[in-house]
């Protein structure tokens, strides 16, 4: 017997519309692994901000230390490897990680965009967090400081010691200027957010929290967030307070 | 009490909606919300006017029917569905605004109603067991630590309301699907098929224009079920070992 | 007897039941006796399964499974929400887990017995029988059931049962059930096998050569009314107590399929037995649009009583001990508190009918805690309960723990509906009815627990046995699209719809349901006599015809119109109210939840008539001004021997 319906034979009215689009099941395509990249590569941002906060402390030791320490990263695994094969490394990885980031993040604001045509005429937050809340715009401006942050102390393009000064050179003659400062402040205070979530994010989306972790990793994260931030913040304030010259 | 209520009114999906006025006397602060519509959708009817759509059934939170967007809240001030939220939990002279769920994933279908239909997808890409019929065997051969059976539970109670979509900020169903996932995933009988499971119910998810999880955890807060941030990790941990193990479905 | 009121027809029987074997061995008897369908044969027939439910949900799963090709409907958006979500306290199955004397032996007798010896035996053993392979197949589907630290399955006694074989899931079996049902249901969506019909109501059924061929349903969105065909026609639409309009059953429930289905030629049996759950909360005011039940399984730890003094306003924790009255326990010392649930309903109405009800009205008595607190400590009776205490402080705004509750009798179940043989058949060939839509399991009164247990054994493991003796002769010949009795059937959900909507009388649908439901839990309610029925009777036509001519119905018929489909309930409910008071004017005697005054024992408890009314009450439909027929089945009771029911 025929699933006839007298209006219109096969159709049947009110049958459910089927999925819009065919779900893809590649892992590329998965919500949950761009999350999961994200994850990685936001920790081997983190491991890195770790690394690169130690080496900014030397400051405090003075220039040559300073320069020198400058020095022995492009040197790093000499003489078994030739100069700056070690910082490729690392730039290249980095370069990776960032594309991957953006790209996921990239990827998954649109996909809530989709997922919300119609905004609310009146919507209240009942639990997230600020922090939550600006990773994505938070995101961008870290993008505009990197970019800014490497031409600034890396290539000294935008830097008043220019291109041929030192790295120290560079450091100081930047925070000199207090507009400097606050641009960095701004940024670390973003990036502070940013790692705030990230943290306790990432944890989640790697799949290893859970209810009794869950308290622990989000005073973790933010007590980690502070302890980064504050040490990065201290380089410019020294410079502009003069206690780094 | 008196009330000022600013309802979403939008006679079918192909016409744009508004919010409209409304006010309602003599409310009693023993009412439920739904009783509070109820009052005034008779008002409507009587007047002439079009009631307004609103989608409940059981009344005592747990068919999931029911849900609104109430303040810009989800199922309104207090952690339960609609249909148990009360108007003691209102003040006298309030202005409510009332808004149908909003997702890409939730098509309007009038006024307050919306179309979940997506959410029987995503079950049907793979929350479920395959037990045929007649196949079981004896209920004790398998006994289940307590543990898992409480905490597959917890995750069952989900009641497929759909609020955690309407308050995330991304349009998730994350909460919903990995609610799921939990409570199969936990239990011995859902082994067999605990890769692929996830796999499907994230690529249906997915594609259903939902958007996907960052983890704010709105969803958790405004769940009546208390679905907790835990049933995400643990969706996310399995999703990533089906990967490792080259579980991706052919289907 | 008052002959106007209806007409005698020929007595019915069930032949199904191979009654020539023991009862033990009628079910294996019937699967063998019946014909079976090639598997390469079921691709081609076409089932139409109307319900989600247990009921309807489990059968179009298993049905897929097997084979045929399903085509589902159900009215609210998604399959999961069919009321059967909503049960609390459990599903019995004769597992003997305890090892305290259970036997599918003494859960068919308690069952018959509870029914107060108005069922049939060969379906009660059935479904004893089978209530085991239940617990499996749900759990092998993952419903989480309440497990012990050893990591077996739970089990409490429940509803007036002496022995534990209630299995449960906190307060929410019905939803871990369903659930686990649903997804069966989803799995066999994505197989291709289940074409599903969602927010879809069933308006008439169609027959053709007096076998059930399709059914006529208008799209709940588009108001769109069409027929769909197919080669049988299973109907799991849930019960009809919202005929009271305050219930405990959600808001959509209502009796339009199977009443639809009766006036196309379907008996309907007992129409008024309607089951009375004693622990709901009670009723706070006017606008008041359903009742919640408080689950049942506090009557396991709770304490109902009342105060000694009439009118004794003072809170509950302030009444001393020595001032309250546990009646239960005074008046029923063996099962006390756990007394079935007709006995602990008309209990608690006597005594606030005496004055002594407690909160809004008098009308409510309370549920204590405070001995089991005390016994067990608030964390274990939070563990147990929980979520109910969380429900009740949130519905009335008091504080369970320490107050109590205050609950109050509010109908709950009904055990009339279509009339069905052994296989679940009709009395329209290829027409099947299952879960509380048919009649066939609980006689006059269901024991707690059972409900559950009926739905899925009819849905998971009853009709798709049965059903394949019907369809065996198919696949039937084609039925033409224009075929009279689809147009004939169509044009009368279109005319009824057209009717609706250009009367613009003066009164709202809701209006004409709350009368209506008063008038019945007033007349024909827990307790009932000749002259209440007598004056619902001469008031339900009154009503009928106000309301065809007076309601008021918004909107238009083609979009998404509640009021609309509101109203089509009610006007069946008005027809099934009639005919419930006509089956209890009839039956002269008292049985189960069916409770006339003037049959009673000295101390007020139910008195059966055997000699006068051992037999299943199957109305027919007669056009509107004549009589319903009544078609008698006698009950014979070979194994379980009447008895008077004593809880003493
Ligand atoms: C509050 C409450 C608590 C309960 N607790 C228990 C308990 O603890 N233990 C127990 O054993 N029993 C309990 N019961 C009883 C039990 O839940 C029900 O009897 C049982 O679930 C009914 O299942 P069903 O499949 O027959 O119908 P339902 O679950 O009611 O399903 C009806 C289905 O039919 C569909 N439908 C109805 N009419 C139409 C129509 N016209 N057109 C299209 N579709 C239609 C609906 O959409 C739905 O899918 C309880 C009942 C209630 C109300
Ligand atoms: C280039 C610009 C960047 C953009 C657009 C961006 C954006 C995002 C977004 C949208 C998320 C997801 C938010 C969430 O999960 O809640 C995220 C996560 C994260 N980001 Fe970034 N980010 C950027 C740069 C960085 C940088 C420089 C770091 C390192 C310090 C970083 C570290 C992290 C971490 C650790 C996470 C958590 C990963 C997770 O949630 O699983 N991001 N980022
Ligand atoms: C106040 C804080 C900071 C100071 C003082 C600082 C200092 C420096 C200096 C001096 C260099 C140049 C090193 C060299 O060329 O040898 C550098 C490079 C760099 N810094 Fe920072 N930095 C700060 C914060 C950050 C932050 C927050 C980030 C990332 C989010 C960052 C990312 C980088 C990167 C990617 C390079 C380039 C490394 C390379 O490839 O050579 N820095 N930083
Ligand atoms: S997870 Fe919670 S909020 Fe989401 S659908 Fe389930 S019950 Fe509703
Ligand atoms: S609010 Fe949304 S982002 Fe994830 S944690 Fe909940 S789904
Ligand atoms: S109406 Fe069922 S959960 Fe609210």
């Amino acid at each position: 017997m025929a699933t006839v319906t007298t209006q219109q034979a096969g159709q049947s009215a009110g049958a459910n519309p089927g999925p819009r689009r065919q779900p893809k099941t590649g892992r590329f395509s998965s919500s949950v692994f761009k999350k999961a990249t994200m994850a990685v590569t936001g920790i081997i941002f983190v491991l890195y901000l770790i690394a690169h906060m130690v080496g900014n402390l030397k400051a405090f030791a003075g220039a040559e230390t300073f320069n020198n320490y400058s020095e022995f990263l492009r040197e790093l695994g000499e003489p078994i490897l030739p100069r700056l094969t070690v910082l490729t490394i690392i730039r290249v990885v980095l370069l990776v990680a960032i594309a991957t980031h953006i790209w996921a993040a990239v990827s998954l604001w649109r996909q809530a965009k989709r997922a919300r045509p119609i905004g609310y005429v009146t919507k209240k937050r009942v639990q997230q967090s600020y922090a939550s809340r600006t990773m994505r715009w938070g995101g961008i401006i870290l993008f505009l400081f990197i970019v800014w942050h490497i031409l600034d102390l890396t290539l000294g393009a935008v830097n008043p010691a220019g291109r041929d000064s030192l790295p120290y050179g560079r450091l100081v003659e930047g925070f000199q200027n207090p507009v400097v400062v606050i641009w960095y402040a701004v940024a670390l205070i973003v990036l502070g957010f940013h790692i705030r979530h990230g943290v306790w994010s990432a944890t989640q989306s790697l799949g290893h929290s859970n209810k009794r972790r869950e308290r622990a990793l989000n005073v973790f994260a933010t007590a980690f967030a502070v302890v980064l931030i504050g040490g990065y913040l201290l380089i410019p304030f020294s410079v502009l307070f003069g206690i780094i010259d | 009490m008196q009330l000022t209520l600013r309802v979403w009114r939008q006679p079918s999906p192909a016409v744009k909606g508004k919010m409209a006025n409304y006010h309602l006397t003599d409310v009693s602060p023993d009412m439920s919300f739904l009783e509070m519509l109820d009052v005034l959708n008779e008002q409507l009817i009587l007047s002439g006017e079009d009631p307004v759509a609103f989608d409940h059934d059981c009344r005592e939170g747990i068919c999931g029917s029911c849900g609104l967007m109430i303040n810009g809240i989800a199922h309104g001030p207090e952690q339960t569905t609609t249909c148990q939220l009360h108007m003691r939990s209102f003040s006298d002279g309030d202005t409510i605004d009332i808004e149908p769920w909003r997702s890409g994933g939730f098509p309007v279908v009038k006024d307050l109603v919306v179309d979940r239909s997506a959410f029987d997808r995503i079950i049907s890409a793979g929350g479920f067991i395959s037990a045929p019929t007649g196949t079981a065997p004896e209920a004790h051969a398998t006994p289940v630590p307590k543990v898992d059976a409480d905490a597959a539970f917890d995750a069952a109670t989900c009641i497929g309301c759909g609020a955690c979509v309407a308050a995330c900020p991304n349009g998730s169903a994350m909460l919903f699907t990995a609610a799921k996932v939990t409570h199969l995933g936990l239990l011995p009988q859902g082994q067999p098929e605990r890769d692929s499971r996830v796999v499907r119910m994230v690529a249906q998810q997915d594609a259903e224009d939902f958007g996907g999880c960052t983890n704010i955890g709105e969803c958790s807060a405004v769940c009546p079920k208390g679905i907790s941030m835990e049933t995400i990790s643990r969706l996310n941990h399995d999703l990533l070992g089906a990967l490792r193990a080259g579980a991706v479905p052919t289907s | 007897m008052a002959l106007e009121l209806f007409l005698e027809g020929d007595p019915i029987a069930d032949t199904k039941a191979p009654r020539d074997v023991p009862i033990g061995e009628r079910w294996s008897e019937r699967k063998f006796r019946g014909k079976l369908v090639n598997p390469a044969n079921r691709r081609k027939l076409t089932i139409i399964v109307v319900g989600t439910g247990l009921a309807g949900g489990a059968a179009a799963a298993t049905l897929a499974e097997a084979g045929y090709h399903v085509k589902s409907f159900w009215f609210q958006d998604s399959p999961r929400r069919a009321h059967s979500i909503a049960a609390q306290g459990g599903i019995n199955a004769a597992k003997n887990y305890r090892n305290d004397g259970d036997s599918v032996h003494r859960l068919f007798y308690d069952t018959v017995k509870g029914g107060d010896f108005r069922s049939r035996e060969d379906n009660v053993h059935r479904l004893a029988e089978i209530s085991t392979q239940i617990i499996d197949q749900c759990v092998a589907q993952g419903v989480p059931f309440a497990r012990e630290y050893g990591g077996l399955l739970d089990n409490r006694s429940f509803g007036g049962a002496q022995v534990s074989r209630t299995f449960y899931a906190r307060g929410q079996t019905g939803q871990q059930l369903l659930i686990g049902a649903y997804q069966a249901f989803e799995r066999q969506v994505a197989a291709g096998s289940i074409e599903t019909h969602s927010r879809t109501e069933m308006l008439d059924l169609v027959v053709v050569d007096g076998k059930a061929r399709g059914i006529v349903v208008r799209d709940l969105v588009t108001g769109e009314v069409t027929t769909h065909l197919a080669d049988a026609v299973v109907l799991g639409t849930g019960g009809y107590s919202n005929v009271y309009y305050l219930s405990t059953n959600a808001k959509g429930s209502n009796t339009t399929a199977i009443w639809r289905a009766h006036k196309r030629g379907a008996l309907f049996a007992n129409p008024c037995y309607t089951q009375i759950h004693p622990t709901c909360i009670p009723v706070s005011g006017d606008y008041q649009s359903k009742l919640t039940l408080m689950s049942e399984s506090l009557r396991n730890d709770g304490r109902v009583w009342v105060p000694k003094e009439r009118g004794d306003s003072r809170p509950a924790h302030e009444i001393p001990e020595d001032e309250r009255d546990y009646y239960l326990e005074r008046k029923y010392p063996a099962f006390g508190n756990l007394v079935p649930r007709d006995i602990a309903s008309r209990q608690a109405k006597n005594v606030c009918d005496e004055g002594y009800g407690v909160g809004p009205g008098g009308l409510g008595v309370y549920l204590d805690f405070t001995d089991a607190i005390q016994r067990l400590g608030r964390k274990a009776v939070e563990a147990k309960y929980g979520n109910l205490f969380d429900m009740y402080a949130r519905i009335t705004g008091e504080d369970p723990y320490e107050s109590g509750m205050r609950i109050y009798p509010a109908v709950h179940y009904t055990m009339g509906g279509l009339w069905v043989d052994y296989d679940l058949q009709s009395t329209i060939p290829g027409l099947f009815v299952i879960g509380e839509a048919n009649f066939s399991d609980h006689g006059a009164n269901r024991l707690g627990a059972s409900a559950l247990m009926q739905g899925l054994s009819d849905g998971y493991f009853v009709l798709p046995n049965t059903i394949t003796d019907y369809l065996s002769a198919g696949p039937f010949e084609k039925v033409p699209a224009d075929h009279p009795a689809i147009v004939e059937a169509e044009a009368g959900v279109h005319a009824q719809v057209e009717k609706f909507l250009s009367i613009n009388g003066t009164r709202t649908v809701a209006s004409f349901h709350r009368e209506l439901g008063k008038l019945v839990w007033d007349y024909c309610g827990m307790e009932r006599t000749a002259e209440s029925l007598r004056k619902a009777l001469d008031r339900i036509p009154e009503i009928r015809k106000e309301f065809w001519t007076d309601v008021k119905v918004a909107g238009t018929a083609t979009d998404f119109n509640q009021n609309l489909e509101h109203a089509a309930r009610v006007a069946d409910f008005i027809d099934l109210a009639e005919l419930m008071c006509i089956d209890a004017l009839h039956r002269e005697e008292s049985c189960g939840g069916h409770f006339r005054a003037e049959s009673q024992t000295p101390e007020g408890e139910a008195l059966r008539d055997d000699e006068n009314f051992a037999y299943v009450a199957a109305w027919g439909w007669t056009p509107e001004g004549e009589p319903p027929i009544l078609h008698k089945e006698a009950l014979e009771y070979e194994y379980v021997h009447l008895a008077q029911r004593s809880y003493k």
